[in-house]
């Protein structure tokens, strides 16, 4: 397996292959303001969940950067994601729709009460047709374990990564593209 | 290929796999009208248990149930993962009860849970053949659970997707689904178990494909599911498919796309299975209870040739499709 780039994003700060990207705001606001810089052309990302947000400019920037310098043509196979709290923070959110005596389930949170949204959104955004899927572990290393065992399967490369949003302005994401050789 | 050494299904219609199948074959449903089951919440057609049910509790009673029918006791190995399939897990959380189960079972290993949306249980078996072929693991027990609570019913409700009454999959008539609750285990092996003659299965291949179109509608051309099914067919012929069990959740969206990928697919004239009518969608469950009843549909039959091939196909929230192929020989 070669990783060809990787970004690392915390609410203070984006690291795309080991530089620093610069940014003013912080946690759930640093993501809209990513999203300006980096997307601006599609305002569904406002009706994200901030999991479905993480993911999409992780997968924005790190799909943007490998046009410019590599000139990549050959498209990405599969989104393959993992964390451990699942969609936990949009949980909470359309729970508290459904709370005692405040009753008014809010379809539009439902939907995003599924940790593979994310890795949906990112496949609409990229005309990915590929495997998407997202798996609930301990630790990130379960994940390269799985990683390893299909990518003989994929002939391109693949997104694949950490992305865990688990309250308001916590959330963290380690995603790479990722080949087989 | 991987081998299935064991299964189970604990759903509303019985304990054990052969009183679900046996349950289905008289036409009984596990579906009725439940109006004061959650707070708030309209009244609904669903399977439930009578008794509520606790979710680690019910994911061990399957497994025990699986393993009585193996010839060993593999669940504490250090050769055995368990993978969970799951959309909500233990009230929202899925990673614990995941950890409980392996736990309680002696497992060493850290297990995985697959939450890919009502395709999980199909992928989660797509997992395990992959982690075993790569030598990872030799034994895998894939356990399915959803339990319906108060959060998934108002969510499905919102979304306008129930049906009133019980729900009827490919059928012009068709209004929306009905949930469900269950839970099943399939253990599968790397190696094929000395001198089994049982009736059981071979997972062969299985394929996962995203529609790249909406999170919450199926493609108008069916374009994951058909992928999906290309793929599994490959090394086969159409006519070589005894049986497809189709997501069938009786939407009006979801049968229609899976109708036209199974078309595009050349597989109009192959009998289709679709078993919510008796179950509901039981989500994390429904690709592993699913597969054993088809499965068991043919196993149990004479009239069908040897070796047999079923297909098993899911689509869900996120665009996703699964679809895996299994192969039947005695």
């Amino acid at each position: 397996m070669r990783i060809e780039s990787q970004i690392e994003i915390t609410p203070a700060s984006v690291v795309l292959n080991g530089k620093a990207i610069e940014v003013k705001e912080s946690g759930d606001k640093m993501l809209v303001e990513l999203y300006r810089r980096y997307a601006g052309d599609y305002p569904k990302f406002f009706k994200m969940d901030t999991l479905a947000r993480l993911g999409f400019i992780a997968a924005e920037i790190l799909l943007q950067e490998r046009v410019t310098e590599s000139r990549e043509k050959r498209t990405v196979d599969a989104v393959i994601l993992a964390n451990r709290s699942a969609s936990i923070k949009n949980d909470n959110d359309y729970l508290a729709t459904i709370s005692d005596g405040q009753y008014y389930p809010s379809p539009s949170l439902f939907v995003y009460t599924l940790p593979n949204i994310v890795t949906g959104e990112i496949a609409i955004r990229h005309h990915i047709q590929g495997e998407t899927a997202f798996y609930v572990l301990d630790k990130p290393e379960q994940l390269e374990q799985i990683i390893k065992s299909q990518m003989s399967n994929h002939r391109s490369p693949i997104i694949a990564g950490w992305c865990e949003c688990s309250a308001p302005n916590e959330y963290y994401a380690k995603i790479q593209i990722i080949w087989n050789n | 290929m991987v081998y299935c050494i064991g299964h189970s299904i604990i759903s509303p219609l019985g304990a054990g796999s052969a009183a679900n199948y046996e349950a289905i074959q008289s036409g009984r449903s596990g579906l009725k009208i439940h109006t004061d089951r959650f707070d708030d919440v309209e009244p609904f057609c669903a399977s439930l248990f009578d008794e509520p049910q606790a979710f680690v509790p019910l994911c061990i009673r399957t497994i025990e149930d699986a393993l009585a029918h193996c010839t060993s006791d593999i669940c504490h190995l250090p050769e055995t993962v368990f993978i969970l399939s799951t959309t909500k897990g233990d009230n929202l959380d899925l990673l614990t009860p995941a950890q409980q189960i392996a736990r309680h079972f002696g497992n060493p290993n850290a297990p995985v849970v697959v939450s890919n949306a009502c395709t999980s249980g199909v992928c989660a078996q797509i997992t395990a053949q992959r982690l075993l072929e790569a030598g990872m693991y030799q034994y895998a027990v894939v356990v399915g659970c959803d339990i319906q609570t108060k959060f998934i019913v108002s969510g499905f409700q919102a979304f306008k997707a129930l049906s009133p009454a019980p729900c009827l999959p490919f059928s012009p008539e068709r209004k929306g689904l009905n949930l469900g609750e269950a839970a099943a285990t399939i253990i599968y092996s790397s190696e094929q178990p000395a001198g089994s003659d049982e009736r059981l299965w071979t997972l062969e291949t299985g394929s996962i494909h995203n529609d790249s179109n909406h999170i919450s509608a199926p493609s108008r051309t069916g374009e994951g599911a058909y992928q999906c099914l290309i793929d599994v067919l490959r090394g086969t012929r159409p006519e070589e498919i005894a049986l497809i069990g189709v997501h069938g959740t009786a939407t009006p969206y979801n049968d229609a796309m899976e109708q036209i990928a199974l078309e595009r697919a050349g597989l109009q004239q192959t009998p289709i299975s679709a078993l919510k009518p008796y179950f509901g969608h039981t989500m994390g469950a429904a690709g592993v209870l699913e597969t054993i009843l088809c499965a068991m549909q043919v196993t149990n039959s004479t009239s069908y040739i040897r070796p047999s091939y079923i297909i098993k196909m899911l689509s869900g929230f996120g665009g996703v499709n699964a679809a895996i192929r299994l192969k039947i020989e005695n």
